[in-house]
């Protein structure tokens, strides 16, 4: 598998990055760098292996259903780029 | 410079406690000492005042018989930690000035045993990196200098602004965070120790997140005992992180200094890799010759995985922080870079705010997590990582430890590994299985390389054997005698 620089393109997009086109075709040769490096893992046999999913075998806790931290909308709202009236400012979602 | 900042923390708490000194006065040496190590670049926010009342607030509790497990003692914390009224930005530009609502429990377990915040230290950025040469603030500098040589040097990576406080004694311990080996690399590099506990012990509720499943809050510290006090400070069971183990936090400090008479040291024989230098392989077996010495049985061990830990840590790794990171959008906090409509917005808040090295590992985990490849990828690397928990519950079985070295190399210079990332990720090829595996490991500093640069063994025990870690490490540390310092270039530069 190799990426080209299209692809590139596309994950950036996917991931919300703005990339400049210069940039794209050394970007896409260090992720093809990366991901052959990677192809390695193809060597190991992993028939019947269950993927791990816990380091440490542990259930999860359950919670009661109640409140616990209701912020402090002052407090939430000083670190908002923009914000007026006790609301966060954005730009518009919905065209 | 005072004697007092050449303490240990263990020292430093003594004499607290007999009223030689302090809290106070420990702070303010500690804070002079920050002052005149601005060339090392290691501390980036300024808590000064703070510090001092902290300092104040500590000499009452202790005048009360109130005192904590490290009551007075200046904590240097990494800036991926939210502190409530200090500025908590991972050393990305994309957390702007942000200010946390909220206390990491990390800090607050170190708060509440009596720690004084002395400044926040400089990282790489979101904890990506293993030499400190990618912040937001600039790199760090290491104390440490090659015999006869002026040349900068890396402190490691990416907890390299704690690494280079612990160091430089700048301050007495601080908590670091290691997802494939961001505490014990620098601390090998800088000739200190560093802990990465078990997965949970030490809880990452307000850490900002960078790889959840291997993510490890631990102490840096400057002897074995000390970060085995920081550990007890900083572990504990914690309801908001749903990962967070609830055992008992026996004292560490205890196990440190108990006899290794018996116990069986596994010796890999995967962590033997091409190209590793002669001296770190001598040393190596200079600790396999210590532990003997100390009554301990050493014998040949194999973790046939170990070489796919890396490949498949980078696959997890990105994944994790692809969708860790995705929260960072300008909206709701940080630094939006606005433009015409939403979508030109986030990708140009996002395209600003993260550095080149963390774009990459968000491109990296975009793809392998993109439709079509998941299971070629993730679910691949998943089913990997079972094989090399495997392979260490398989070798736990007849061993209680494993020593290996800690790093591939000594500390090196600016930009040296920057060209190649892959270069770069090899740094943590002997630290990295251990994250992925979830057990403990610590760091231990044992010697100095040709050109006078620290070198650490590590020491991995299976998960929750923190305890037959520490006595493990107090051995080695006691053995290797490591008290080589840096040079204080900084304060005449």
């Amino acid at each position: 598998m190799s990426v080209t620089k299209d692809e590139v393109r596309h994950i950036a997009h996917l991931a919300r990055l703005r990339v400049s086109e210069d940039r794209l075709d050394t970007l896409a040769s260090e992720l093809n760098g990366i991901l052959d490096w990677i192809e390695q893992l193809d060597e190991v046999d992993v028939e019947g292996v269950e993927a791990m999913t816990t380091a440490v075998e542990s259930s999860l806790p359950m919670r009661e259903d109640k409140v616990t931290a209701a912020g402090d909308r002052d407090a939430v709202l000083k670190n908002a780029p923009k914000s007026e009236e006790g609301f966060f400012v954005v730009p518009k979602a919905v065209e | 410079m005072s004697k007092l900042i050449e303490f240990t923390l263990t020292e430093a708490l003594e004499g607290l406690e007999k009223g030689e000194f302090t809290a106070r006065e420990l702070t303010q040496t500690h804070l002079d000492a920050i002052g005149a190590a601005a060339p090392l670049n290691a501390f980036i926010t300024d808590t000064s005042e703070r510090a001092l009342s902290m300092a104040d607030a500590s000499d009452e509790r202790r005048k009360k018989g109130e005192a904590g497990l490290i009551e007075g003692a200046p904590i240097a914390v990494k800036d991926l930690f939210c502190t409530v009224g200090a500025r908590t930005a991972a050393a990305s530009n994309i957390l702007g000035e942000f200010d946390p609502p909220y206390e990491s429990t990390i800090t607050a377990n170190l708060w509440k045993e009596g720690g004084v915040m002395i400044g926040k230290v400089n990282m790489d950025e979101f904890a990506m990196g293993s030499s400190n040469e990618h912040s937001r603030y600039g790199p760090v500098v290491s104390p440490w200098r090659r015999d006869g040589k002026n040349d900068k040097l890396v402190p490691g990576g990416s907890s390299g602004g704690s690494a280079a406080a612990v160091s430089a004694d700048l301050c007495l311990g601080a908590p670091g965070t290691d997802t494939g080996g961001s505490i014990r690399q620098p601390a090998a590099f800088t000739g200190i120790v560093g802990v990465k506990p078990t997965y949970g012990l030490c809880s990452r509720f307000g850490v900002v997140a960078f790889a959840s499943s291997l993510d490890h809050p631990g102490p840096l510290a400057k002897t074995v005992e000390d970060s085995a006090i920081l550990l007890r400070s900083m572990a504990g069971h914690d309801k908001n992180d749903s990962t967070s183990l609830d055992v008992e936090i026996p004292d560490y400090a205890a196990a440190v200094g108990r006899s290794v008479k018996g116990l069986k040291v596994g010796v890999p024989a995967e962590y033997q890799v091409d190209g590793m230098p002669d001296e770190i392989r001598d040393l190596w077996n200079q600790g396999v010759e210590w532990l003997k010495e100390a009554g301990a049985e050493c014998v040949d061990v194999s973790l046939p995985h170990t070489k796919y830990a890396l490949p498949a840590y980078y696959i997890v790794a990105p994944a994790e922080a692809s969708s860790n990171l995705a929260r960072y959008d300008g909206m709701r906090y940080g630094a939006r870079v606005e433009k015409d409509g939403l979508v030109p917005t986030y990708e140009a808040t996002r395209g600003e705010g993260f550095g080149a090295e963390v774009q990459r590992r968000v491109l990296i985990g975009t793809y392998v997590l993109s439709a079509g490849y998941y299971d070629a990828y993730y679910l691949k690397a998943q089913k990997v990582r079972q094989r090399i928990l495997q392979d260490f519950r398989d070798t736990f079985e007849n061993v209680d430890v494993l020593l290996t070295p800690a790093t591939p190399s000594a500390a090196f210079g600016f930009g040296e590994r920057d060209a190649d990332p892959i270069q770069m990720y090899l740094n943590d090829i002997f630290t990295v299985t251990a994250n992925l595996a979830g057990v403990p490991a610590i760091s231990v500093p044992a010697g100095l390389d040709n050109q006078g640069l620290p070198l650490g063994l590590q020491l991995i025990a299976p998960a929750l054997g923190e305890e037959t870690m520490f006595a493990a490490a107090g051995a080695l540390e006691k053995a290797a005698n490591f008290s080589a310092k840096p040079k204080r270039w900084w304060e005449s530069a």
